[in-house]
């Protein structure tokens, strides 16, 4: 929690806190890379899909449904899907990126959970230099990390070998705890939790993160004072 | 144009739309109060979610397999205050040392 003591978060800190973050999101962009390639994606495709999307859940979602032999619609819906929650993601940050509508479509597009994480300060505020800081050192990560994914996707083979698919939750793990100071919040994360698990079986990936996000409504029962910093 | 670059264009441009739509609509205001508090929870919703999603799920299936245990080693060197890219080295080891095994 920042108090008044220590001073405000530049995008250095943004930029030194993302460097660990960096070589995973390094290693999950290779993955992509490697998967993509391997479906049957060509080479150019996924490097340009990772430097425009830049949401590596849903990403792989599309890679997936579309190396299955899956349809256009239903590789762009899992996908949609996937970043739905940066719609509530995109209204939670806003009030902090100011400036002209083009530099705020620009910062927004460096919103990805990790970069967000880093960037929140509690109770719902962000700090916006340490949000573009980390932001720009992940998107270089996950791009480059497609590069190499797509190029020496021979050498490396299946990336599941490494256990990279438990390093995704690992990362969120790490992300979520230091976000559970209060009682609130760590009810909604284990609320959010029982949500997503729920959903699973009943519906398209996605839809039970976006679903689990209604889980905060529980800050509408809540006044500000109830929630101990 | 190939179905592969359809997707890259399609994901690309609603991502692109889904991410800007906040900022780009609402930039630089402040929200209400109670919008505030609901987004001051909105991290360990997602979170969680993100969590326990990736944790289980395989596709539409809940699963108990090898990736639990990277996950039960990951918790133990968050609480020991590990490094977050050692968390996620020790997570992935786990899990592939498992499947090594069994």
């Amino acid at each position: 929690m920042p108090d008044a003591a220590r001073p405000e978060r530049t995008h250095r800190d943004g930029i030194r806190a993302s460097l660990p973050l960096a070589i995973a999101v390094l290693g999950f962009g290779l993955s992509f890379g490697v998967l993509a390639r391997a479906s049957g994606m060509g080479s150019v495709a996924p490097i340009v899909m990772s430097a425009t999307t830049f949401a590596g859940s849903a990403q792989f979602a599309a890679v997936q449904v579309l190396g299955a032999g899956g349809s256009v619609a239903a590789a762009v819906t899992a996908a949609v899907l996937l970043n739905a929650r940066y719609g509530p993601i995109g209204v939670s940050v806003a009030p902090y990126l100011r400036g002209s509508w083009w530099s705020r479509f620009l910062h927004a597009q460096l919103v990805v959970d990790e970069s967000w994480a880093i960037a929140a300060e509690g109770e719902g505020r962000f700090n916006h230099r340490v949000l573009i800081g980390s932001g720009l050192v992940l998107y270089v990560a996950w791009v480059l990390g497609t590069v190499l994914g797509v190029v020496f996707g021979d050498v490396i083979g299946d990336p599941t070998r490494w256990g990279l698919d438990a390093a995704f939750p690992a990362l969120f793990l790490a992300l979520l705890v230091p976000q559970l100071r209060s009682r609130d919040a760590r009810v909604v994360a284990v609320l959010g939790a029982a949500i997503a698990l729920a959903l699973t079986p009943f519906t398209q990936p996605g839809v039970p993160i976006i679903a689990a996000s209604a889980a905060c409504l529980l800050g509408l029962f809540r006044r500000p004072e109830a929630t101990p910093r | 144009m190939s179905d592969a670059w359809l997707v890259v264009l399609l994901v690309g441009g609603a991502t692109v739309t889904i991410k800007a739509a906040g900022p780009v609509l609402l930039g630089g205001r402040a929200l209400p109060a109670p919008v505030t508090r609901m987004i001051g929870l909105l991290a360990p919703a997602i979170l969680g979610a993100l969590v326990a999603w990736a944790t289980f799920a395989v596709d539409r299936r809940l699963v108990i397999d090898e990736r639990i245990l990277g996950m039960a080693a990951a918790a133990i060197a968050i609480w020991f205050r590990a490094p977050l890219l050692l968390v996620v080295v020790i997570a992935g080891g786990v899990t592939a040392l498992a499947r090594a095994l069994t």
